[in-house]
């Protein structure tokens, strides 16, 4: 893509920004500047870090809970026709429970501590990591699985070499789709049960009717979250895809 | 039919193999069909196209053990195969195509195979990257380094042109002599079987039997047209008869 397009779009965005809030008032939406300087104060503090870290933790560890028995169950179901029989009504269950209603539940049989805070997230994550990776199992080559079982091929070997680079695109997607899903239900864990965090903090702005505060929470989040996109999703998927003969 | 020989590599009894189709009942493919090789024999099964040899080579092999009769392979039982199609993992390079199924494969064993193939200059490449005579040969490679005791080939020359299977086919014969490998080549071209086999089954359309059994003298070796076409001759009557 055209970098000066992309740049000159996000300068659009700005601009926007900068006529809405003359025409709404800086109340209800301060202007770029006085944002960016709300950012430059919380960093100094050291808040901004320290909230910015603790959410990217929480991030991070229910999304690796939720890809890992994501992949698994997925797997499982779209390999095995009586699991999926078995596991579908669940699956169904899992996918249609708001995403509220879990993580109060979570709270409050689990009380308001870090593990339930991780249990709820992870569990909206995961009905959708394993209907993705399921259509991935679904969609194996059985032309190549004959042959790694006439070559006798170890069970790792086959795991590693044959059957999770047919899986990656949809690991892929599910990756794409799970972080930005997962960053979204942490704030609002963090919001209704955690000291800390930027969800917490976007909780405590509300209440105070600071709105610079919440867009400089949000904004630098959304920054972090393109950062991890662009230099850790893109290039393990350009890695992945190696193999793949690439239009000249 | 030859009786079941006491040293044989592969001792082979089918009685019957059907398929459940779509619709309901069931197709009858494949027949009567027993014979046995002996160690290093190369043998080629011959029949029509959709006379079930595919069917018979998956059985043989394991992988359909929904079948009637028996199957008994050799002691240890390392069955290398090349199929129709290569089968090759697109998102590996040629070699560790090669290396994932022949671990145990020295350098020098995948230098000198890779060489017999013309594939040296493709080690790196993935299978994408190749043209399908080239693919076939990562197949055959990748059969040849796992060092089986029975080797089973399904259309390995199919629809390549003629000078390359002429290649293919003096690289497979080298192959051979070098390492002697009892083998089966499945084949809907006489040419190829009698290019290639010590003996050659020939099949019936399907439900398929073996209507004949044609022993052939100094196979691998240069022939000349007359010669093929007393051979051909022979098979063509055997064939009437059965």
């Amino acid at each position: 893509m055209n970098p000066a397009l992309r740049l000159g779009s996000v300068a659009l965005l700005v601009a926007a920004w900068l006529v809405g809030s003359h025409l709404v008032g800086s109340r209800l939406l301060p202007a770029p500047q006085t944002v960016a300087l709300a950012i430059i104060n919380e960093a100094r503090s050291g808040a901004l870090a320290f909230n910015l870290g603790v959410t990217l933790l929480r991030v991070a560890a229910s999304f690796t809970i939720a890809m890992a028995f994501g992949t698994v169950i997925g797997l499982a179901m779209g390999r095995m026709p009586v699991i999926d029989r078995l596991a579908d009504p669940w699956l169904v269950v899992l996918l249609n429970l708001p995403a509220l209603v879990i993580i109060v539940l979570a709270y409050v049989w689990a009380g308001l501590t870090e593990s339930a805070a991780l249990i709820a997230v992870a569990l909206n994550k995961l009905p959708i990591a394993i209907v993705t990776v399921r259509e991935g199992a679904r969609a194996l080559d059985p032309s190549l699985d004959e042959m790694a079982t006439v070559f006798r091929m170890s069970g790792w070997t086959r795991l590693r070499h044959v059957t999770m680079p047919q899986l990656a695109p949809y690991l892929a997607a599910a990756t794409r789709s799970g972080l930005s899903l997962v960053w979204k239900i942490v704030l609002i864990v963090e919001l209704l049960g955690r000291p800390n965090g930027v969800g917490f903090e976007i909780g405590v702005a509300f209440q105070l009717f600071d709105v610079t505060r919440i867009l400089a929470y949000a904004l630098t989040f959304v920054v972090v979250m393109l950062a991890i996109e662009t230099f850790l999703v893109q290039p393990f998927e350009r890695h992945v895809s190696r193999w793949r003969i690439r239009p000249a | 039919m030859s009786p079941a020989g006491e040293s044989g590599q592969l001792e082979l009894h089918i009685r019957h193999k059907s398929y459940r189709v779509a619709s309901g009942g069931r197709l009858h493919v494949l027949g009567e069909i027993s014979f046995s090789l002996a160690n290093g024999e190369v043998a080629a099964v011959v029949g029509p196209s959709g006379c079930g040899k595919t069917t018979l080579l998956r059985i043989i092999v394991g992988l359909d053990r929904d079948f009637d009769g028996s199957v008994l392979l050799p002691a240890h039982g390392r069955l290398g195969i090349v199929f129709q199609e290569p089968r090759l993992l697109p998102w590996r390079t040629v070699e560790e195509n090669v290396r994932l199924a022949a671990p145990q494969a020295g350098e020098a064993t995948l230098s000198t195979l890779f060489a017999t193939l013309g594939l040296s200059a493709h080690r790196r490449h993935y299978p994408g990257e190749l043209s399908l005579g080239l693919a076939r040969r990562v197949a055959l490679a990748r059969a040849f380094a796992f060092e089986p005791e029975l080797l089973a080939l399904d259309e390995p020359f199919v629809s390549l042109d003629a000078a390359l299977v002429e290649r293919l086919r003096a690289e497979l014969i080298e192959l051979i002599s070098r390492r002697p490998t009892t083998t089966l080549l499945v084949t809907h071209s006489i040419e190829e079987a009698i290019g290639l086999a010590d003996r050659v089954f020939l099949l019936s359309p399907s439900p398929a039997r073996v209507i004949a059994e044609v022993p052939i003298e100094r196979p691998r070796s240069p022939r000349s047209a007359a010669e093929l076409a007393v051979i051909r001759d022979k098979l063509r009557v055997a064939a009437v008869s059965g």
